[in-house]
C-alpha cells in the first residue's frame, strides 16, 4: 500500500463508516458492527503506518497532484502516528463498550455515525500538515462532539452543552485569528513552510511570541489547562459513559497534541517567556485539578477534575522542552488515555450495577464484583502512579527530565499531585467498593446487600475494560519498546528540520521568500501562492 | 486601508467580547457571530488588500494577464463562513431547545440546573 493511500484511508475509512451507518439508520442492530469494523480497520492502518514511519522516517503527501507547499498536505511523524494508534485502539474499545452501554434511543438518533465522524476529525487533526486544515479538522471533531454531548436531550446535557459549545466556538475563533496572523506574517499555511520561514525571521520574535500566545489560549481551552479548564468539569459528566470515555480519552488530548505540534515546530518554547508561562500553567493545572476533585462526591466529577490535573503533566513535559521531557509527555498522553478512559468505563459499569454515580449511594462493590474491583484498582493505581504501573513511569521520566533541567519546584508539585490523586482514588474505593460504603449519617445504608446478578449486556462491558487493563499492564511492563518509539518521536520534535525536510523536500525546491514577510504593510499585488 | 481595517476588526472584537460576557444566551450567540465576522475580516486583511482583478486566468494562458487579488484569503474566509454558519445553526437550535426546557435564556439558570442526579438516559 502506498503511503498516499495509507494516509488517505485513515480518514476515508471512518468517513465511509459514518455514511454507511447513516444509511443503515433503520437497521440499528447492524450499526455497532459497522462501527467496530471501522475502528479495527483504523487501528490496523495505524499499525501499518507506525511500521512505515519507523522504518522510512516521516511520511508526507499532498493530494490533487499539486507540488509540495501548495496541495493539501498530510504528514505522519512518530507523534501523530502514536496519537492515531492509541486513539483508534480506544475507538475499538469503545465500539465494544457501546454495544453493551448505548441505549436504543441514542443509537436511533445517530450515535454511531457521529462517533465515526469524531474519529474522522481526530485522524485529520493528527495527520494534517496545514494550519488551516487543522482548524477545519478541529471543527469536524467539534461538531461531532457537540452532537454526541447533546444526544439524549436531558436537561443536564443541554445546559452542559451550551457551556461546552460556546467556549469551544470562542476557542476556535481565537485559533482562526492566530492562523490569520501567521498567514499575514509568512504568506503560507503549510506548517513545514511556516516553520522554516518563522525560523528565518530574526527581527520579529516579539510578534511571533504574541501570535503564539493566541495559539496557546486556543489550544489551552481545548486541552483544559489551568485558567481555561472550567468548562470541562461542568460538562463532561453529563453524557453516558461511552461518550464520557470517548471525550475524556481523546478530545483534550487532541488539544495537547496541537499544542505540542505548534510549540515544537512553529514556535520556540525557549524564547524567554513561553517556557516560564508553560511551567506555571503546568503546575497550576495539576494542583487546581486535583484540589477540585477532592471536593467532589460524584464518581464522574472526580474523574473529570482529574482529567484537568493530568493535562498538567503533559504540559510540563512540553514546557521543560528536553528530549527526555517530551518522551515523558508522549508516554503520559498514551498512559492517560488508557487509564482515564478505563476509569470512566468502570464508572459506567457501577452505574449499570447500582443505578448511581454518587459515591455516597454506591456501596460494597468489592464483595459482589471482585473482578471489577481489581480492574478499578489497577486503573486507579496506574493513574496515581504506583510502581510498576504506567503512571509511575510517566511521572518518573518527567521527574528525571525536570531534575536535569533544574526545575525543582515543578517536580515537587508533580509528585505531590500524584499523592493527592491517590487520595481521590482512595475516596472512590472506600465509598463505592468497601462494605461500609457511603453509610453516611444523613444517608442510611438502606441498599439491600443482595445485588441483582449482572444483566447480559453488562457482562459485555467487562470485555473492553479488561482489554484496556491489559494494555495498561502492557505499556507498564514493556516500557522499553514504548520508550524507544517515544524517543524517536521526541527526536523528531526536537529537530524541526526533520519535519520540514520531509515535507518540503530539499531546501532549494521552495519557491521564493514568502510574500508576506515584508512587514511594512506595503506588500501589494500578487502573492506567489 | 489596512489601518482602517485594524480599527474595524478591533471594534468588532470589543463589541463581541462585551456581548459574550452578557448573561443572556441570545446575546452570547450574537457575540459569537460578530466575533466570527471579525476574525473573517482579520483573515481578509492579512491577505493584503489590493485593488485588482479577480483571480481568473484566460483560456490557454498559464498566468493571469494582470494583477490579481489574493484568492487564498478569499478561499479561507469562504470556508470559515460555511463552517461558522453550520455551527451557528446548531447553537441556535441548542439554545432554542434549552429555552423550551428551562423556560429561560439566562445563563445563571444554567448553573442552578447543573445539580444533576444519576439520570443520563431516558431510553
Amino acid at each position: 500500500m502506498t503511503t498516499h493511500l495509507l494516509l488517505a484511508l485513515l480518514i476515508v475509512v471512518p468517513l465511509a463508516a459514518a455514511v454507511i451507518a447513516l444509511l443503515l439508520r433503520r437497521a440499528p442492530a447492524v450499526q455497532p458492527w459497522v462501527n467496530l469494523v471501522s475502528m479495527i480497520s483504523m487501528a490496523g492502518l495505524s499499525v501499518a503506518l507506525l511500521v512505515r514511519v519507523s522504518s522510512a522516517g516521516i511520511q508526507a503527501t499532498t493530494f490533487g497532484g499539486w507540488p509540495m507547499p501548495f496541495g493539501i498536505t498530510l504528514v505522519a511523524d512518530h507523534l501523530s502516528v502514536i496519537m492515531l494508534l492509541i486513539s483508534s485502539i480506544m475507538g475499538v474499545v469503545l465500539a465494544i463498550y457501546a454495544m453493551g452501554d448505548m441505549d436504543p434511543k441514542r443509537v436511533k438518533f445517530g450515535f454511531y455515525p457521529f462517533m465515526n465522524l469524531l474519529m474522522v476529525g481526530i485522524a485529520g487533526a493528527f495527520l494534517t500538515g496545514d494550519l488551516f486544515n487543522l482548524y477545519v479538522w478541529f471543527e469536524v471533531l467539534l461538531i461531532a462532539s457537540f452532537v454526541l454531548m447533546a444526544l439524549g436531550n436531558t436537561r443536564a446535557q443541554l445546559t452542559a452543552n451550551i457551556k461546552y459549545v460556546s467556549i469551544n466556538l470562542v476557542s476556535s475563533l481565537i485559533f482562526l485569528a492566530g492562523i490569520g496572523f501567521i498567514y499575514g506574517l509568512t504568506g503560507s499555511l503549510n506548517m513545514a513552510e511556516v516553520a522554516s520561514i518563522l525560523g528565518d525571521m530574526e527581527g520579529a520574535s516579539g510578534i511571533i511570541t504574541t501570535v503564539s500566545m493566541l495559539f496557546l489560549i486556543a489550544f489551552g481551552i481545548k486541552a483544559a489547562i489551568f485558567p481555561l479548564f472550567y468548562w470541562l468539569p461542568a460538562s463532561y459528566h453529563t453524557p453516558p459513559p461511552t461518550i464520557m470515555a470517548l471525550f475524556a480519552g481523546l478530545l483534550t488530548k487532541v488539544g495537547v497534541y496541537a499544542m505540542i505540534r505548534v510549540f515544537t515546530l512553529l514556535f520556540n518554547v525557549q524564547d524567554g517567556y513561553t517556557q516560564t508561562i508553560l511551567l506555571w500553567i503546568a503546575g497550576l493545572t495539576m494542583v487546581t485539578g486535583v484540589l477540585g476533585a477532592a471536593a467532589q462526591t460524584d464518581f464522574r466529577r472526580i474523574l473529570s477534575f482529574h482529567i484537568v490535573s493530568q493535562i498538567g503533566y503533559m504540559i510540563m513535559g512540553l514546557a521543560l522542552f528536553t528530549p527526555l521531557a517530551l518522551i515523558g509527555s508522549i508516554y503520559y498522553v498514551v498512559h492517560n488515555i488508557l487509564a482515564k478512559s478505563n476509569l470512566f468505563l468502570i464508572s459506567g459499569v457501577t452505574r449499570h450495577l447500582q443505578g448511581t454515580f454518587t459515591l455516597k449511594k454506591l456501596k460494597g462493590l468489592y464483595a459482589h464484583y471482585p473482578g471489577l474491583s481489581i480492574l478499578f484498582l489497577l486503573s486507579a493505581f496506574a493513574l496515581a502512579g504506583f510502581p510498576p504501573l504506567s503512571g509511575f513511569w510517566g511521572k518518573l521520566i518527567l521527574g528525571i527530565a525536570g531534575l536535569q533541567a533544574q526545575e525543582y519546584i515543578i517536580v515537587g508539585v508533580a509528585f505531590a499531585v500524584g499523592i493527592m490523586t491517590m487520595f481521590s482514588m482512595t475516596k472512590i474505593w472506600m465509598y463505592s467498593f468497601l462494605p461500609g460504603g457511603g453509610a453516611d449519617d444523613d444517608q442510611p445504608a438502606d441498599r439491600p446487600d443482595t445485588v441483582p446478578p449482572l444483566a447480559g449486556n453488562v457482562r459485555l462491558l467487562y470485555v473492553p475494560i479488561a482489554l484496556v487493563a491489559v494494555l495498561i499492564v502492557g505499556i507498564s511492563l514493556f516500557i522499553g519498546p514504548v520508550y524507544e518509539v517515544g524517543n524517536q518521536a521526541a527526536t523528531e520534535l526536537m529537530n524541526a528540520d526533520l519535519y520540514i525536510d520531509a515535507v518540503l523536500g530539499h531546501e532549494d525546491s521552495i519557491a521564493q521568500p514568502a510574500p508576506g514577510a515584508d512587514l511594512d504593510g506595503s506588500a501589494g499585488g500578487v502573492h506567489t501562492r | 486601508m489596512e489601518t482602517l481595517m485594524a480599527f474595524v476588526v478591533g471594534t468588532l472584537f470589543a463589541i463581541s467580547v462585551y456581548l459574550i460576557l452578557r448573561r443572556n444566551l441570545v446575546r452570547l450567540i450574537l457575540g459569537i457571530v460578530l466575533l466570527s465576522n471579525a476574525v473573517n475580516l482579520l483573515l481578509f486583511t492579512m491577505g493584503r488588500m489590493t485593488r485588482a482583478e479577480a483571480a481568473f486566468i484566460e483560456v490557454g494562458a498559464t498566468v493571469p494577464s494582470e494583477t490579481i487579488a489574493n484568492p487564498l484569503s478569499q478561499a479561507l474566509i469562504l470556508t470559515a463562513i460555511v463552517i461558522g454558519f453550520g455551527l451557528l445553526a446548531f447553537t441556535l437550535v441548542l439554545v432554542y431547545r434549552t429555552n423550551r426546557d428551562l423556560n429561560s435564556v439566562d445563563s445563571d439558570v444554567l448553573r442552578e440546573e447543573e445539580v444533576d442526579p444519576d439520570v443520563y438516559g431516558t431510553a
